[in-house]
Formats: structure tokens, sequence, C-alpha cells
């Protein structure tokens, strides 16, 4: 890898020979081909590159990736992912993944790739149904979602998928919309992280679950809906108009007005994507009286778990030559020097 | 390094005195050390040059509750100077550490065997624990058994006195003291155990003091104490001339370490590195362990978050060009069945190690059984062929072991090796072999591009039906696999039904075809053609060759098969089984092999089962013969 000469590719270069299936005006497009216009910026090799899903609508995309990939089984990506990365360290993962994928069949996996710190990119497609069987709700539909499996209303309270990643030790959690411009620079900065890059993406199911996140994607709503975080700089939304401050009191986050630009005086705080604290109000932030939270969210880098297994097998090798005749001789041996006698 | 080699003298080879095998059983709490010191009593008997084999028999719970009749941790040891492949059917002698250890093991131990008990342990509470109205080793209940008694508890506390340790601490060598008092009974060096010792506390040399004391102690005590060594019912020196063996380097081995062993020749007959993800279950665990240890030859190893990631993470890595290789027991199998599915689909190597256990459920985690067959070889949705062998002793593991890479990376496909809860924890000796004498089979990974124009065809199939092996990292062979049905050559996704067909049939005659590299079936004892063929597979191999041996001996017309490859079974079987009159089919589950051999060849085997969690007895199989022949 010390080959020193850029690699340029065009985004067409990462689309393949085959038809993409998802339903016309599907999120999923939008998502698709901001990652094809992603994969040029990075510089890396289509060759090295891996993508890996499980199973569901999203999951589909390694077979429109001009990359190696690989459509595993039901929640079980994470698994494969860290198998492939284990094997070849030198690989560029790419998670592709579902709510109903990543946090419930495989919930289990998601946080032991993310506590474990596995040096990858994992995209959640987030659009709080079940598209590929038909509608139902799924661990992120909100309380009273009315499904096929549920005719009546959804009873069960929703997982927070951002929460979730930070709870289970995340050292990056973005947010991106599938539709939003702002995601290259989400996925790009996702990349740039080494270890578990968590992004979950608001993604509309045109089928199933349409407009479901329009009270904040909806033009007319963005300005006061989407809050776009920039390291070091104040949380503003709405223009610069208002701002996020601490309440230093109740220990919360709170909405405050910002007069003539004067974030500071407002007490509009500074993002640090650093600061994990901040980053858990940032993600519970309650969609009535706030904003969502945008962009990088949290990012602090911690040692990756492929290095480290590298690392310690490397250690643990040292001075050692793999003798495999040695190796079997090893322990309490005897020898034998002829048959004491014959039966 | 010991040498066992001697010649006899005149008097020994003429002498009928001394049985060709001894079987003792050591029983005690769970606590007191019994695998421990049946351990140690194995390495003093390989040593000295005697065939022996092996079985720990102990509870699933870690520290039952003290005294227990559950509690019970036994470890039978079967050695002697003929060849020996059971654990033996009836002990010869019996250690009994407490009542509870006496009540659970005496009605096995042979009419007239010898039990030595540790009477300081026969208190009241213990009694009753064991749920004794009154003490056996007063009362004559033991009456058909010779009884040695002695307060072990007490000779050991008296022999570590100038130790100083706690009361506690002084008990815990009794198991040393009975290992000393073995050694002496069958004429065993304590050498290898002092060393042992050594090594073991080398942090503390007071307690490696204590434990040679105690061992000392007991092996004194056999040969000095007040009991006669000629008086009837005393206690007798036993030598057990070494068995004859093929001259060469052997050392003991459990199944769970020559299956690794046997994981890492393969991969290095295969030229591929190893990844193994393991998940924690019993009894397959300590195959995780023995390869965690090996990182020079190549081993990555990864204790995944459940068994689904553990077979999930193997497939992952060989997809990224190492060997992946995941292991479990039945429960851990099951959960592992879709994603073997997807090894099948996907045409990648894989090697799953089942080490059975009783079931269905959690079953009997520690007690060993058979009964996966049918999980190995249907246990998945869809037509979900894949090759399937069993190893049938912890010798054999290891070649078997090597086998399940060949054909996992010959053949691109997942490999079900199957052994058992008996084979994993059992010991015996394993003549060393020379890996000179294995031939390679190296793995070729497609490098090459195709030529200007073509497409890279990842599901094009070589004469044995595999498609190639492609490392991500390679330019120009960029392709994408996955679960869905896969289009002839271009692996693109296709549901079409003519698709569908040719590919389910090119996958079944992928693994029907390995028939044909596989060795032709061999008569592990006897002849085609005999009135009756005892057919077995696994770790009953011990007890059916020992049974068929003796009928043979007997003159009955009786022959062994013993079965490696389940699934594709060899070519010439069905033309074998059918040259003999009868076929029986012992196995410890409820007849599953049975059924697959009356499936492929519309033949008549009948079957034996026993699955109580104990291996067969020699004698039950061959009562079974016999009335089979009557």
């Amino acid at each position: 890898m010390n080959d020193m000469t850029p690699i340029t590719t065009k985004p067409k270069d990462w689309e393949t020979d085959q038809e993409v299936r998802w339903c016309p005006g599907c999120g999923d497009y939008a998502v698709l081909k901001a990652v094809q216009r992603t994969m040029p910026e990075l510089g890396v090799k289509p060759e090295n590159t891996v993508f890996v899903s499980g199973i569901g609508c999203s999951s589909r995309f390694p077979y429109y990736m001009e990359t190696y990939g690989f459509h595993t089984i039901h929640g079980r990506a994470p698994a494969v992912a860290t198998g492939v990365k284990l094997a070849n360290p030198e690989l560029d993962v790419w998670i592709i993944t579902g709510d109903g994928d990543a946090l419930s069949i495989g919930g289990n996996h998601t946080m032991h790739l993310l506590r474990r710190n596995l040096d990858c990119q994992f995209l959640l497609f987030n659009n709080e149904i079940y598209g590929l069987t038909k509608g139902q709700y799924s661990p992120t539909s909100r309380v009273g979602t009315r499904s096929p499996s549920t005719p009546f209303g959804s009873v069960d309270r929703p997982a927070n998928p951002c929460a979730f990643a930070l709870g289970a030790g995340a050292r990056f959690v973005a947010r991106g919309i599938d539709v939003h411009k702002n995601l290259v620079a989400t996925l790009k900065a996702a990349h740039a992280h080494k270890g578990a890059s968590f992004v979950e993406i608001y993604q509309n199911c045109i089928v199933y679950n349409d407009d479901v996140f329009a009270g904040f994607t909806d033009k007319k709503a963005a300005p006061a809906k989407q809050l776009w975080l920039e390291n070091g700089k104040p949380m503003l939304f709405e223009g610069g108009a208002r701002g996020l401050a601490l309440d230093t009191v109740a220990l919360t986050l709170k909405v405050v007005d910002v007069e003539g630009g004067d974030w500071a005086a407002a007490g509009v705080i500074v993002h640090d994507e650093t600061n994990r604290s901040v980053a858990h109000m940032l993600v519970e932030m309650s969609a009535e009286a706030f904003p969502v939270a945008l962009g990088t969210i949290y990012h602090s880098p911690a040692p990756t778990f492929e290095s480290a297994v590298v690392e310690q097998n490397a250690q643990a090798a040292r001075g050692k030559t793999a003798d495999l005749q040695k190796l079997i001789s090893a322990g309490q041996t005897w020898q034998v020097e002829k048959e004491p006698h014959v039966l | 390094m010991a040498s066992a080699a001697r010649e006899l003298t005149p008097r020994e080879a003429s002498a009928h005195p001394v049985p060709e095998s001894i079987v003792v059983r050591f029983a005690g709490d769970s606590g007191d050390g019994m695998q421990l010191t049946g351990g140690q009593f194995t390495l003093s008997t390989a040593l000295a040059g005697n065939d022996l084999a092996t079985f720990p028999d102990f509870p699933a719970e870690i520290r039952a509750p003290q005294g227990t009749l559950f509690g019970v941790s036994a470890f039978q040891i079967n050695f002697g100077s003929t060849a020996i492949e059971t654990a033996g059917d009836q002990p010869d002698v019996l250690i009994a550490m407490n009542p509870a250890g006496l009540k659970v093991n005496v009605e096995a131990l042979k009419l007239g065997g010898l039990i030595i008990a540790d009477e300081g342990e026969f208190n009241e509470r213990n009694l009753a624990k064991a749920k004794y109205a009154a003490n056996p080793l007063t009362d004559g209940s033991l009456a058909k058994w010779q009884l040695m008694s002695f307060n072990i508890s007490q000779l050991t506390m008296d022999a570590v006195k100038p130790f100083g340790l706690g009361n506690k601490e002084a008990l815990r060598c009794k198991n040393m003291w009975t290992l000393g008092l073995a050694l002496w009974m069958f004429d065993r060096s304590r050498d290898p155990i002092v060393d042992w010792l050594k090594a073991k506390f080398a942090k503390a040399p007071l307690l490696v003091e204590a434990n040679v004391a105690a061992l000392n102690a007991g092996h004194a005590f056999g040969e000095t104490a007040e009991i006669g060594s000629d008086v009837a019912g005393g206690l007798k020196q036993h030598a057990l001339a070494p068995a004859p063996a093929e001259p060469g380097l052997y050392r003991t081995v459990t199944g769970a370490e020559s299956i690794s062993l046997g994981l890492v020749a393969g991969s290095k007959l295969a030229d591929v590195d190893m990844f193994f993800g393991g998940y924690p279950i019993t009894p397959a665990s300590a195959i995780l362990h023995h390869l965690s240890r090996l990182k020079e030859y190549g081993v990555t190893t990864f204790q995944a978050e459940d068994e689904i990631a553990a077979v999930a993470s193997a497939i992952g890595a060989s997809y990224a060009g190492k060997l992946g290789v995941t292991s479990s027991s039945g429960p851990g199998i099951a959960l592992k069945g879709e994603a073997i599915g997807l090894a099948i689909m996907t045409e990648l190597p894989l090697v799953i190690v089942n080490s059975q256990r009783g079931g269905p459920s959690t079953g009997l985690p520690t007690k060993t059984e058979q009964s996966d067959l049918y999980q190995a070889v249907y246990g998945r949705n869809g037509d979900a062929p894949m090759p399937v062998i069993a190893a049938r002793s912890p010798a054999d593991a290891f070649d078997v072991a090597i086998e399940a890479v060949r054909l996992a990376t010959q053949f691109m496909t997942p490999v079900m090796l199957l052994t058992d809860g008996y084979i994993a924890n059992a010991a015996e000796p394993w003549k060393v072999p020379d890996m000179a004498g294995y031939a390679p089979f190296p793995v070729t990974f497609r490098e090459e591009a195709p030529a200007e124009g073509e497409a890279f065809l990842p599901y094009a199939r070589d004469a044995k039906g595999a498609r190639p092996w492609v490392k991500p990292g390679t330019p120009g062979l960029l392709h994408r696999i996955g679960g869905i049905e896969k289009q002839q050559g271009t692996g693109n996704i296709d549901y079409a039904p003519e698709n569908h067909q040719a590919m389910t049939d090119a996958r079944r005659d992928k693994v029907d075809g390995i028939a044909a590299y596989i060795p032709d079936q061999e008569v592990t004892l006897g002849e085609e053609g005999s009135k009756l063929v005892v057919v077995g597979w696994g770790s009953t191999f011990g007890p059916i060759h020992q049974a068929v041996r003796r009928l043979r001996a007997r003159g009955l017309d009786v022959s062994h098969v013993h079965i490696r490859h389940i699934w594709p079974m060899p070519r010439n079987l069905g033309d074998l089984l059918r040259s003999y009159g009868k076929i029986l089919v012992p196995e410890m589950n409820t007849g599953q092999l049975k059924t697959v051999l009356r499936d492929q060849y519309l033949v008549d085997a009948k079957p034996l089962n026993k699955v109580s969690g104990q291996p067969f007895r020699i004698a039950e199989i061959e009562a079974a013969i016999e009335a089979a022949l009557a």
C-alpha cells in the first residue's frame, strides 16, 4: 500500500451493470447516488472496497456497487464484516443495513461491532418500517404506527438508533437525510474516522411509510427543524435565528433565540464533537420541542478492534517459529523403540 | 522422554497372573480434583508404555453443592498391555473419595472388584447427602466387593502438617495422596507428577512441597502399611507390561487437542491461514482454547458475541481469503444453520466442528451422544447438501480434521466434522505422525483478470464442480455474492425456474461428486460377506471393535465396518453392505445412521441404540451380536 499515485475514479466507475430494483421514488436511490459520488472523493480503489449487507430493501445495495460485495443473511452483516476485516484489515469495509436488520434481528451484532470499534462504515437506512416484507412496523416505528401486523397501532416504544449506538460505545455517530446534499460530506467524515462509523440515514419509504420524516425534511420545515452540526461552530438553526444552549440547572439542552447574530450572548454552545455527554443530549432531543441534530454528532477516535487483534497476534508470535512437526510432538512424549512383545 | 520398551522376562511372558488390562475409576466431589488426578494418572500410565483410554464423566455444574449425588465427578481409565479402545466396561477398582462418589459408581464395579474409600468423609452429614441410611463401609452392604477403607483425609492432613497449611488447603492435597497410592498399586513413576506439580505451583513452593509430600505419603502407605500384599483382599501391586505398539514417538492426546492440531495441519497443507470464530459451549470450547494459543501458525481466533456471529465471521473470513472455521455443540450448530446455508449458497470453504452432546435443547451438556447426525446431513432449510465426516477416536480426529480442510478448500463447500463429548475429553496415546507423509493440497486463488471484453464468472465451475476462490483486493475480479439464488456463471441474482433447478442440481452434484475423491470403504475388522456386519461411526469405534474382536476370537462370523465419510458415503459402501447377511448399527442415538443407510441403499440395517449419556459397553454390543446371530 505504498503506491502514492493518486487514485482517480468517477462516480460511474462505481456503478454495476445490474438494474436497480427499488420502488420508483425510493430514498435508497438517493443514498446510492450519494455513495457513488462519495467514493471518487475518497481516493480509494474499487477492488479494495467491500460492501457487506444483511437482508431488507437497503441490503440489495452491494449488487449496485462495482466493488467486492457480500449480500449476507438477515441481521448478520456486522458479523460477516468482522470476519472480512479481521481476515484482511487492508480492505475498506462498508456495512449497509436497515432499522429492522440492524436493530431488531441483528441488534446484538450491531452492539458488539460498535463496542469493539471495528474499522468500517456502518450505514443504517432508517425508514421506520419493514419494506421488503410489505410494511410491518419496525423497532424504530413510532408508537401508534398502523401496519399489517399492528392494525390498531403499535404499542411498543421505538429504539433511537443514535442513542443505541452511543450506548454501545460507538466512537463516531452521525446522521444524514437520503436526499440532502450534506450526505456526501457526512459519508466522507465517516470514512475519515478510523473505527466503526455509525451513520443513521433517514430514508423515505415511498410505499409503506411515505413522508414519515416530512416534519423535518420538508423544504418548509427544514430551517426550523434541521440543526446541521459542525465541529467548533455554534449550534445554530433557522438561519442563525435560534440555537441550542445548556440549561445549567436542569442539565438539559434548550432552544434559545439569537438576537442580531450574537449567539454568544444568547448562550448558544459550540459543537465539540468529542463531547460524549452533549452527544447524548443531541440524539435524545424530542421532535416536538427541538430540531433534529444532523451531521457528525460525536467523533472521538479510539484504537480499532482489528488493529488490536493484528498487534496481539504479532506479539504472541514474536520469536516463535511455526514448526508443525514440533507442535504435534509437544507435551509429555515417550519413545517406543521396538515392539515389546507380540500377542 | 521415557522409554517404554523393554524385553519381557521369560517368567513375565509365560505367567498369566496379571490381567491384560485394568479399569480404574476415581470418583469424588466435583471439588475433589478427580479430573486432575485422573489426568495425571493417565500421563504416568502412558509413560509406562501401556495403551489406555479414558472417560472423564463430570457434572454440568462447575461447583455443584459439596457431597451431593449430582455433584459427583468421575474419571475412568482403562489401561493395559493389549490394545485398548474403550474406557472399559466395568471398573476393577473404584476409588471413592466420599459417600456420594461411592453411591453413584459402585454398581458399575466388577463383582469382586476393589473399593478404596476415604472413611474420613463417611460422616453423618455426607452420608445423609448421599442418601445412605447407614454407613455402607460398616453395614456389610458392600460384601460382594473387596473393601479397603482408611482415613485418607486424616492421613493427608498428617502428611502435610509440616507445611502449616490451613485445614481447607491441606485437605485439597487428598487427591495427590490418592494418586500416590494408585501409582504404587500399578507400579508407576511419581517423577512426571512431581515435575508437573513444580510447574503448576511454580509461584507457590509451599504448595509444591505439600502436594509432593501427600503424593509420597500415599505411595508409602501402599508400600509399607500393614496391608500385606499377599493377603486376600489386600492391596496388590499390579505390574502391567507395556502394550505392543509400533515403534515411534508417542504422546497422549484428547480429541479437542487433536482436532485443533489437525485444523492447523490442514491449513498448512492447504497453504492458507486459518480464522476461527467460536462461542463458548460445552464440550466444544476446548478447541477455541487450544487454537487461541497458536498465533505463530497463522491462526486468528475470534470469540464472537454468539454462535451466529461465530459462523458468520468465519464465512466473512473465508470470503476474504482465509480458511473460516467454527465449532460448537448441537444447540450452537442449530443456531448456525441459516449461516451454513449461506456458505452452501455462496460456495465458500468453511469447516464446522460439532462436538455432540446429549440433546435435544440444552440436553446433557457434559454427556456424550451421537444424535446430531440428522442435523448434520439434513438440518438446513432448502436443498442444502454438505459433506459430513466423523472422527472415531481422539487420535483419529487429527486426520479427520485435515480431511475436513481438504474437502472444504478443494470443493469450495462447508464441511461438518462430527465428534462428540467423549472424544473431545477422552485421552489416548497417539503415535505422532510424520507430517512429511501428508500430501499437501494447496489452494489456488484466482488472480488473473479475464481477457478484455470478457466478464469474470464467479460461478464458473471446474471439473470437480467447484467455483473459483477470489480474494477481495484482487483487481479485475470484482464480483458480488449473496444468499439469493445465483445465476449460473455470473452469480447475479436470478429467480428463473430453470436456473434454480440447474443451480440446485449443481450444488447437489458437486457434493455427491466428492465420493470420487474419497477412499473406498474398508472393512475395519473381518472381511466381506460375513454373516453379520456391525456398522458404526464416530466414538462407538472402541466398543464395537472390541466386541467384534472378542466374538471373532470365539469363532463367530462377524465383521466391523466403521464409516468416516457420512456424506457423501464411499462409492463401494452399498455393495459392501449388501455382501453381509445381517447389518447391525449401534449408535448413541435412536437410529440415525441406520435410517440413512436404509435410505441410501435399501438395506435391512437393524439399530442398537443407547442414549444414557454413557458410551456403549463392549458387553452390550457383544450381546446384541450374539442375539442377532442366534
